[in-house]
């Protein structure tokens, strides 16, 4: 197996933590991982990126040619976008709905939208709500990670027990809780 | 053996611990942060007692590595490639006075520029400090050289410079680490005070040694494990890559490719396996990230049109390298062809989204104040220093008018006051000033310059994360000690509610004809959450 993935949004948003579920998860299965990370200024409420490769072939190259990436994750629909030349012809995209307006040119969300529509694959969901109606509403990252669990080509309960492993020392709520929105994604898909 | 999945960072951090290293010197400064963060807290760190806590800036930290060095043990210094410049004093000299304990020097480069002020590419460095260079191309090498640099730097009784690149830094792989780490070294006095005082006579001898040793050091290059000649069936083109180059040109060949390959991880550049690649191929494609330092030397004076690079425009000659520039370069080069992008058309819909200081940032309140006091002056100028506040160029602040390195700001107020400029304005972070801004104010108060420096406190090194900041608690008598009077020194908290006063001692100090300096002090956003975190969950443990 082999999927490359473009986890993006806003410096802040937790791209980095699905990112380590996932890592978690190939790891376990002796996969090969390679993920690119962006740190320093760019954080500071600029748009953030990383790439993530697994295969069970070794990875070359940290990142990601154009065209080549089989999933985008992103938490944040124009962010989405802006990775749209690393996508290749059947890949998905898994976005969050809700934008995240800290520039005074935001586009109009009907355009992003419209965007988003004209692609053959895509999943857009709106999980700041659902993680705020389902009680857990600091684990929206990790509703995207279980919507994109199919395009990721991981089996649903490797994801889960990464979960158990990444979390485990923060206490059992917090397992409980991304758990739970690990689920809430799946059945989003 | 275990696995762990580690940063490039991590796996040179972990690399050096089981070298058996005793200390880390090292200034935050992006890619290569998180060696430090990473011994910072680490058990086996911990437990052996290994330095860790970080130095004032680059050059102390050097120094500190070499006096270690000097009783027997081994050091590290991490720096970015700018701080390489701050401490290029200290770092060419121990090419001088070499080691006793290993050294290694680690510096993160960072071209495209992610989070820096230029692209310089620290293998010159090392050439012309006559200093052994390595540089992996990914995670396992970085951890497996550290040991190797360790080993090479004590056996050569040299120190020994690692250079790495952000996506070296910052990607993660699985990494094999060893089960038993390497004791650390013991206290000895083996060197020798003949080596260590450049005195005229002495260097004279040392330098003579140290160019004699050159030709060892190239011969130890050409047998190196790092610096293969990987063999190919056809010499039509030879392929010479180093570091992050070299995973991208094995990206276009899934299965093997059929030119021969020469990845360089070593330098003094072995010229004898160039030469093989040079005689034998008709055609030589190198593939560097950084600037060109292994084509300037490959091509010399020639101008060879069989020689391909960035000189030739056969790739990019600024930014990152890609996948994409080599597979281009390589499709062109070669009778592949490899597929180039197949992906979606951009959206003209997206729009930029830099970076901006972050949401009830002291530094905002800073440049909302001085922005409205200056707009009662007639060409004002603001001298700004790097950190998180040089955002304070862009909108909404437009708020300065320089950003050079490490503490310019105070030394360019200064020189535009000698010019005879009025309002001379710097602002500078806690963290930047003790770094290199002390020595720029004792400067400016020695001759009462007209200039008003703002040390905008937020008791945190902000950019890089958070790490502690040299000064802190420190900033007032740091001030008076350089010889400031109580006068014009003034502390505010930079908060909207305070707007009145502080807009008012602003434009008293700039109406003072001499020097003064005005600190906001309030905690950065970033680790003001973090502590209320860490707070809230020690009192959930309770």
């Amino acid at each position: 197996m082999k999927t490359d993935i473009i986890l993006c949004g806003v410096g802040g948003q937790g791209i980095l933590s699905i990112a380590t579920i996932i890592g978690e998860a190939a790891m376990n299965e002796n996969l090969y991982i390679k993920q690119a990370e962006v740190h320093g200024m760019s954080q500071r409420g600029g748009d953030v990126q990383s790439n993530l490769r697994i295969s069970s072939k070794p990875i070359a190259s940290d990142l990601i040619a154009k065209g080549g990436a089989d999933v985008i994750i992103s938490m944040e629909p124009m962010e989405a976008l802006r990775y749209l030349p690393y996508l290749n012809k059947e890949g998905w995209i898994i976005t969050s709905k809700t934008p995240f307006v800290n520039i005074p040119n935001y586009p109009e969300m009907s355009v992003i939208e419209a965007d988003l529509k004209k692609l053959p694959h895509v999943i857009s969901i709106d999980i700041e709500q659902m993680a705020k109606d389902n009680g857990v509403p600091r684990s929206a990252n990790v509703i995207l990670l279980g919507a994109a669990q199919k395009a990721l080509g991981i089996e649903y309960e490797k994801l889960e027990d990464a979960i158990r492993r990444v979390f485990g020392r923060k206490g059992e709520a917090i397992v409980e809780a991304n758990i739970k929105a690990l689920a809430l994604g799946r059945e989003a898909q | 053996m275990k696995k762990q999945l580690l940063l490039g960072d991590e796996a040179i951090a972990l690399g050096a611990l089981h070298a058996g290293l005793s200390g880390v010197y090292a200034y935050p400064g992006t890619p290569s942060t998180e060696i430090t963060e990473f011994i910072q807290s680490n058990a086996l760190a911990k437990e052996r007692g290994v330095h860790s806590r970080w130095s004032t800036n680059e050059k102390t930290a050097m120094e500190a590595a070499l006096g270690m060095s000097f009783m027997g043990k081994r050091a590290l210094v991490c720096m970015k490639h700018v701080g390489m410049n701050v401490c290029a004093d200290p770092f060419v000299n121990s090419g001088m006075t070499g080691v006793n304990g290993g050294v290694v020097v680690l510096v993160a480069d960072d071209p495209s520029m992610h989070s820096s002020q230029d692209e310089q590419d620290s293998r010159f460095y090392g050439k012309f400090a006559m200093v052994p260079t390595f540089e992996p191309s990914n995670q396992q090498e970085a951890y497996d050289m550290m040991a190797a640099a360790f080993e090479y730097s004590e056996k050569q009784c040299l120190p020994v410079l690692m250079r790495v690149t952000t996506r070296m830094a910052h990607s993660r792989a699985v990494v094999e680490v060893a089960d038993e780490p390497r004791k650390e070294n013991e206290l000895n006095y083996n060197a020798v005070a003949a080596n260590w005082v450049l005195l005229p006579a002495n260097a004279r001898k040392r330098n003579d040694v140290v160019t004699v040793q050159q030709k060892q050091l190239e011969e130890d290059a050409a047998n190196s494990p790092y610096n293969i000649y990987i063999e190919g069936q056809d010499n039509s083109l030879g392929i010479i890559a180093s570091g992050i180059g070299f995973n991208y040109v094995n990206e276009c060949f899934t299965n093997g490719s059929p030119y021969p390959i020469l990845k360089i991880s070593q330098y003094p550049l072995p010229k004898k396996l160039v030469r093989r690649m040079l005689s034998e191929c008709k055609q030589v494609f190198i593939v560097e990230e950084g600037q060109p330092f292994i084509e300037d030397m490959v091509r010399g004076v020639s101008e060879s049109e069989n020689i391909k690079g960035k000189l030739d425009g056969t790739l990019p000659r600024t930014g990152e390298l890609t996948p994409d520039a080599v597979k281009q370069a390589l499709s062109h080069l070669s009778t592949f062809n490899f597929e180039l992008s197949t992906g979606f058309a951009p959206s003209e819909n997206v729009v930029p989204r830099p970076p901006a200081l972050c949401q009830g940032c002291g530094h905002r309140d800073v440049y909302a104040a001085l922005n409205e006091v200056l707009k009662e002056y007639e060409n004002p100028r603001v001298f700004g220093d790097i950190g998180c506040y040089t955002l304070g160029f862009l909108p909404p602040f437009r708020a300065i008018h320089s950003c050079v390195d490490m503490g310019a700001s105070i030394t360019m107020a200064k020189g535009a006051a000698d010019a005879g400029q009025w309002p001379a304005v710097a602002v500078i972070g806690d963290s930047t000033f003790t770094h290199s801004g002390m020595t720029g104010l004792l400067d400016a108060i020695n001759e009462n310059a007209n200039i008003t420096v703002i040390i905008s406190d937020n008791l945190t090194t902000g950019m890089t994360g958070g790490q502690d900041s040299a000064g802190t608690n420190k900033f007032e008598a740091i001030c008076r000690g350089l010889g400031l009077s109580d006068e014009h020194l003034k502390v505010v908290v930079p908060l909207p509610k305070n707007m009145p006063e502080i807009t008012q001692i602003i434009r008293d100090e700039i109406n003072y004809k001499g020097t003064s300096v005005i600190i906001p002090r309030r905690e950065c956003m970033q680790t003001l959450q973090r502590h209320l975190k860490q707070k809230k969950a020690q009192e959930g443990q309770k």
